[in-house]
């Protein structure tokens, strides 16, 4: 241990620790920029600066470890000093930032805004200069980057690339030049970006933001032609609540429910219902794969970006892939078939609309024979993320926290415990288990519920279960870059596994590109993947079924109009495909 | 966004792309490596367009984001193909406030270059540069190796210097 002063306190710190991080555990919140704890660890931005004893300039707090030298030590945090430089830090940033900050969908929760306003930055004309001006770049379906806004902190091109072992954007050019961008100036559109959205979660301002389609939202609820109707992820309801002040890790589902009801949508959905759909298929896929010497390991298909990271940067594994459409497309599909046809609506008049923890999924509606109902009339019509869900309600003045709760409809909303947990990484997982292992061990009603191993944040996860006398391996994966890891040992069969999930997004959709964002503030010091995930585990113990198969939603549109899973009716309407891009990597 | 790709066509030979290929795999596990690879490749192909990234991208397994990334903090290397002859215009402290910069414009007018593109014969590419370290001969200009210092703003002496590169 190491003894230093923090602001005249005596404090005991671990050598190593950071000054960051030993202000923090005295209550002292040092403001950063670039700061991404494990992530984006670069001292660049110079907003954390603080006062030591025997260094001669300002140090930044973020990567400075405290070591035995600095015994005796004192820190100031708050000197006139400190906070003028980090005062200047500011107005030089916002000197090469266009500042439009009432149209910003940053506004009220960036962090350079918050700062500036902590710091009384107040004139914007003490550092007039040559300012870059830069095109926006609108060319992907998810997502705008606007370099005006940006403060080149990196926090962006760490997301995609330690993290997502993406990297299609990094930094170019050098000093006033600098600039994030693609490789020789291409749009977002021409590369192999995954559309995950990790970037916009982690970016501090409103450079990086989603494509927002409420504005479609709000058209088709104004019009009385159409029968507007919604579907929403498990995890949204995990998230929804942090943009009203619930604190992460409640779940608001009912007060969701209510709130969609008052926005005015005609019929009020659970994508859960495609999450137990998804299951049916998935489950019977994988032990018709495993039973005829299918291709195997199958893998997961419910995550958009992944699916485009597995076409762009492992093509020849396309055929591992699950053929199942993901829950947002099957609930879509079901929405303009079974439910039109049952209510007397022409599945033209429908707009259907999801709420997604995520932005790849605005791509992924655009996908290749997505259309169940027929050619030119998609799944899903438009897809709005947690964060403009938020936007909506928050437009529409509804009073969320005072809101009571309400229910789905059904059919098509009553999801299983098993749907609820899929928002988390190794929920899929452990979903198909119950049901596959329900299905393979002769149907018994107690087949186990619980898969515990397969759950929990860690990257990669392994587990071998013994069912019916079979082994069957299985892992779980988070994160792109974690899904490099393993799927270069499946490739060199250095691995032999059944069945693999993988989530794009760590920790999976629970911490998705469209959820609300956490700044980094909060992000560095809580694991807000698994305060989300609690809220979901905990659902699904509350739920009567438990297993995808015991949902009477689910037994209902099998009687009724699917037959048995994989039946032709379900391949039509459930079952999808996957091409190999070649955009630049 | 306007794209920074060559508007030349590439004519990189297989010879070169073996080279190149054979020297990634000899010092590719090297720490650093990248650095060398992109000099190299420039010697080879006299600069870097994105056909060459691309190559080194995927030997090395790396994005082309982070090679690009590289190739442009560093004014050492090219996305653009140099003429025969690189003429490098000194614009440091010393040669500028002694009229580098008229001498940039009247060579970029005589042979109508205003950005780092070649002249139609080839023979010629323009850029500015940094300090060169011959602040003595202040203004200096660079035509490939050959220096020519103690120049008049007026650029009077131009004509006579590149006549001397005509074919």
């Amino acid at each position: 241990m190491v003894n230093i002063k923090i602001n005249g306190i005596d404090c005991q710190v671990e050598e190593g620790t950071t000054i960051l991080e030993a202000a923090r555990a005295n209550n002292i919140r040092i403001p950063t920029l670039c700061w991404l704890k494990g992530l984006n660890e670069i001292g660049a931005c110079r907003i954390c600066v603080v006062e030591k004893t025997w260094a001669r300039s300002l140090v930044a707090a973020c990567v400075y470890p405290i070591s035995k030298a600095d015994e005796g030590c004192e820190i100031k945090t708050h000197t006139k000093r400190v906070l003028e430089s980090r005062k200047t830090t500011l107005e030089l940033l916002l000197s090469t930032h266009n500042q439009r900050c009432l149209s910003c969908s940053r506004s009220g929760n960036c962090e350079l805004q918050v700062l500036c306003k902590e710091l009384g930055v107040d004139n914007d004309a003490r550092f007039i200069g040559k300012r870059n001006v830069y095109d926006l770049d609108d060319s992907s379906i998810h997502m705008f980057r606007d370099n005006n806004k940006c403060i080149s902190c990196r926090r962006c091109v760490a997301a995609c690339d330690s993290q997502q072992g993406v990297g299609v954007i990094g930094a170019n050019e050098r000093g006033f030049k600098t600039e994030i961008g693609c490789a020789f100036g291409m749009d977002l559109a021409q590369t192999s970006c995954v559309s995950c959205g990790q970037c916009i979660n982690v970016c501090p301002t409103g450079a990086l933001s989603e494509k927002d389609d409420t504005a479609k939202v709000w058209d088709a609820l104004n019009d009385p032609e159409k029968v507007v109707v919604v579907q929403t992820a498990p995890s949204v309801r995990a998230s929804l609540g942090e943009a009203f002040g619930f604190p992460i890790g409640t779940s608001v589902e009912g007060k969701m429910a209510s709130a969609l009801r008052m926005l005015g949508f005609n019929a009020v959905f659970d994508t859960n219902f495609g999450a137990d759909l998804t299951i049916m298929e998935e489950a019977n896929e994988l032990i018709e794969r495993i039973t005829t010497d299918g291709i195997l390991p199958m893998i997961t298909s419910c995550s958009p970006g992944w699916v485009r990271f597995c076409e762009a940067y492992y093509p020849e594994l396309i055929p591992h892939l699950s053929s199942c459409k993901s829950p947002q497309q099957m609930a879509g599909a079901i929405i303009k078939t079974f439910w039109a046809n049952k209510n007397g609506i022409d599945p033209k008049n429908i707009v259907s609309v999801s709420v997604m923890p995520c932005v790849a999924k605005k791509f992924e509606l655009s996908r290749l024979d997505q259309s169940g109902a027929g050619k030119g009339i998609p799944d899903v019509d438009c897809s709005i993320s947690t964060r403009e869900l938020a936007k909506m309600i928050e437009k529409a003045r509804i009073n969320f926290a005072g809101l009571p709760d309400g229910e789905f409809d059904s059919p098509l909303g009553l999801g299983s415990g098993a749907a609820i947990i899929f928002g988390a990484t190794g929920g899929v997982m452990e979903a198909a288990l119950r049901t596959a292992v329900w299905k393979l061990t002769g149907e018994a009603p107690e087949s186990p519920v619980d898969f515990k191993e397969v759950r929990g944040v860690k990257g990669i996860k392994l587990a071998d279960y013994n069912v019916a006398g079979k082994e069957i391996k299985v892992a779980v994966v988070s994160g792109l870059a974690n899904a490099r890891e393993l799927l270069d040992k499946v490739k060199k069969g250095e691995l032999k596994l059944h069945f693999i999930e993988i989530m794009a997004c760590p920790g999976g959709c629970v911490n998705g590109g469209g959820q609300i964002i956490a700044p980094a503030d909060v992000r560095n010091f809580t694991d807000i993947r698994a305060e989300r995930a609690k809220a979901l585990y905990s659902l699904d113990e509350n739920r009567t079924a438990r297993k995808s198969h015991e949902s009477p939603d689910i037994k209902k549109v099998y009687a009724d109009f699917l037959g048995e899973p994989g039946s032709h009716k379900a391949h039509e309407l459930l079952h999808t495909s996957y091409r190999e891009s070649n955009l630049s990597k | 966004m306007a794209t920074k790709i060559s508007p030349a066509p590439f004519a990189g030979t297989a010879a070169q792309e073996g080279q190149l290929i054979r020297l990634i795999h000899e010092i590719k596990d090297e720490k650093g490596s990248l650095m060398r690879i992109l000099q190299e490749a420039q010697g080879i192909y006299g600069y870097l367009p994105i056909e060459v990234q691309t190559l080194i991208a995927r030997e090395l397994n790396i994005p082309l984001e982070k090679v690009y990334g590289v190739v442009t903090f560093y004014s050492q290397f090219s996305l653009t193909p140099k003429g025969k002859y690189q003429i490098s215009v000194c614009m440091g402290t010393a040669c500028y406030v002694r009229g580098a910069g008229e001498i940039l414009k009247k060579l970029r007018d005589k042979l109508n270059l205003q950005g780092d593109e070649v002249s139609p014969d080839g023979l010629f590419s323009i850029n500015d540069c940094r300090c060169i370290g011959a602040c003595g001969l202040a203004p200096v200009i660079m035509i490939n190796e050959d220096v020519y210092g103690r120049l008049s703003p007026t650029g009077e002496e131009l004509d006579d210097i590149l006549a001397k590169y005509k074919e």
